[in-house]
């Protein structure tokens, strides 16, 4: 089964890029269209689509929508761009091949929640996609695609890009908002969701960029029309960025439901003389499956929760038999821990004591009780904090721990790695 | 002392009436005052910007030092990031910045003897698929090797 291009259809041509490709290949025909609809209409039409949340939670967008409260309060939209789950690359390759797409959803979603304004919030990081979202931005302006009376609909929408400085957190969407606020981008308890009470306490919608994307489509074929792709709860296409020990790493948009081994084919297969040992299918913070798992599932949101983990971002990590287990875990508890914001103890404490532990193995000091202390703190960690992130650190763990825990015990009792032969030290510094 | 340059200090206050509120033209001021002193933010840029945003130096300060992208003390001349999370990690990223490191005689996170280079690990740029890489001041470089990453550093000015 080959790649099924439907968002990413014109994403080889550099013309598309710019507005003249953009409108030349169909662009901002479905802008047109949707502001002539009325905007429940459109919100019927996705809720109808089954479109999920393509940032991580999977979450309905047509009801998220729907969460907004019915009065004439402001309320802004805001696009998830910080894309910082490790693994992750797919919103990158969509600012930077398709701008307008992304601003072209984004009116079209603005226009059915009744926002006048929004921001892209992007990662600092990412200076070249920056530069493509704001020139793409600035050419919409002078087209009358955004602000005063779009299309002549008496619709106005102003839309502005927001540049993070570097947190994993501010992708959490109360912790982008404290960020866009000019604070500390440290989430807030929820209930009040976003929706409610979001950015400047206003009503607040939250997507990714994929999902806003998305929404263009929906208008153009239709819910029937979108949910031709996927199953039936997983409905669409999706991006998958496939990492780590395949022949030709890279982005691949397939119907949701696609086999997770036939993915790995499309990004050139593992390398010669390799064997696959474990892939983490949804972004760093999604648990790890052994070969055997990865070989039967699939990849929708449905088959890979019953596997015990998630499709979260889309990035599928995979991992070969010259990998060392322990090693790659202190890879992620490093991240989590360096990435906790640090306003709940438990995510605080419980990263870094897992960094610690996973480091004390590695380096030759582990106990074989380590083991199942890993194990202790991880589960203390589950559901008692603001935001998911301390979740998102203890899974992992349990997963790594659980299905490679010969691997774990063998660099206790020996102080090396069973795969590598070598200790910490050898091994890259 | 530092002072921003007159189209910093335009830049910084066309940042200040850009936004709903005032509070959020402080990230974009910290970028815009740690270019014009060579990377880093200092106590000195902080009451510099402090003073010019009309902000308290301690609000500032607090998003300062919350995001990875402000220095809190001197880099290099050219300050070269290698991510080294797991994607980068699986394809030798940390070998990639020992290898550096080892070339260029300097520990990670410090400063070459001829103020040229700083080396750090850090955490996901979003370059997973063409991994290993790394960020030279504001660019990408990516699919790298040993070699050709040395060879990418030797030739900046
Ligand atoms: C720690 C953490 C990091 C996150 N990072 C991102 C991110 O980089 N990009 C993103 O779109 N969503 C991210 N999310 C999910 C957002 O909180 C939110 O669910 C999403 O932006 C909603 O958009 P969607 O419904 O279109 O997916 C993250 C969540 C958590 C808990
Ligand atoms: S769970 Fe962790 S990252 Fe999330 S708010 Fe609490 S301390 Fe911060
Ligand atoms: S893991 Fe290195 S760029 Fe994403």
């Amino acid at each position: 089964m080959s790649e099924v291009k439907y968002l990413t259809e014109f994403y080889h041509l550099n013309e598309f890029q710019g507005l003249e490709g953009y409108k030349k290949n169909g662009g901002y025909v479905e802008a047109a269209k949707a502001l002539k609809m009325k905007p429940e209409e459109i919100i019927d039409e996705v809720k109808k689509s089954g479109l999920r949340g393509r940032g991580g939670a999977g979450f309905s967008t047509g009801m998220k929508w729907g969460f907004l409260p019915k009065n004439n309060e402001p309320r802004y939209l805001l696009c998830n761009a910080d894309e910082g789950e490790p693994g992750t690359f797919k919103d990158r390759l969509m600012m930077e091949r398709a701008p307008h797409q992304l601003i072209e959803g984004m009116i079209i979603s603005a226009f059915a929640i009744n926002s006048k304004k929004s921001y892209i919030y992007i990662r600092g990081e990412y200076d070249y996609p920056i530069a493509c979202v704001r020139k793409a931005i600035e050419e919409a302006y002078a087209a009358g695609y955004l602000g005063k009376n779009i299309f002549g609909s008496g619709f106005d929408h102003d839309m502005d890009v927001y540049v993070g400085a570097g947190a994993y957190i501010c992708g959490e969407e109360t912790g982008m908002i404290s960020s866009l606020e000019g604070l500390k981008g440290q989430p807030k308890l929820k209930p009040p969701f976003p929706a409610v009470q979001g950015y400047l306490r206003k009503p607040t919608i939250v997507n990714n960029v994929e999902t806003l994307a998305a929404v263009k489509y929906i208008i153009r074929d239709g819910a029937q029309g979108y949910k031709k792709y996927g199953t039936e709860k997983s409905t669409g296409t999706k991006l998958f960025s496939v990492s780590g020990n395949v022949m030709k790493p890279g982005n691949f948009e397939v119907p949701l439901g696609y086999p997770l081994k036939d993915l790995i084919e499309l990004a050139g297969g593992m390398k010669p003389g390799r064997k696959l040992k474990a892939v983490i299918p949804g972004g760093s913070s999604a648990p790890v499956l052994n070969a055997e798992e990865a070989m039967k599932a699939t990849m929708d949101y449905e088959n890979l929760a019953s596997l015990g983990t998630m499709l979260g971002s889309g990035a599928v990590i995979v991992i070969d038999d010259s990998q060392c287990m322990v090693d790659m875990l202190g890879t992620l508890t490093h991240f989590y821990h360096h990435e906790s914001c640090g306003q709940c103890t438990p995510c605080r404490e419980g990263t870094g004591w897992l960094d610690k532990i996973v480091h004390s193995i590695l380096e030759g000091r582990g106990r074989l009780q380590d083991i199942d202390l890993l194990i202790k703190v991880a589960d203390n960690m589950k559901g008692r904090t603001i935001c998911a992130l301390s979740d998102a650190a203890a899974l992992p763990v349990l997963s790594f721990v659980s299905k490679f825990r010969e691997e774990f015990e063998f660099f206790v009792r020996e102080g090396r790695s069973q795969v590598k032969g070598t200790n910490y030290a050898q091994m890259h510094h | 002392m530092f002072q921003l340059s007159s189209e910093g200090l335009q830049a910084v206050k066309k940042e200040l009436s850009r936004y709903e509120t005032k509070d959020s033209a402080i990230i974009p001021s910290l970028f815009i005052a740690q270019k014009e002193n060579n990377g880093w933010v200092s106590k000195d840029v902080v009451d510099h910007l402090s003073k010019v945003m009309e902000i308290p130096e301690s609000k500032i300060n607090e998003v300062f030092k919350f995001y990875t992208m402000f220095n809190q003390k001197p880099v290099g001349k050219y300050h070269v990031q290698v991510c080294a999370t797991i994607s980068c990690a699986l394809v030798g990223a940390r070998e990639l910045s020992s290898h550096l490191c080892h070339e260029l005689k300097v520990k990670h996170n410090e400063v070459t003897e001829d103020g040229r280079f700083t080396i750090s690990r850090v955490e996901c740029l979003g370059s997973c698929g063409t991994a290993p890489m790394m960020q030279v001041n504001d660019r990408y470089y990516e699919n790298l090797t040993n070699e050709s990453a040395m060879n990418i550093l030797r030739g900046l000015k």
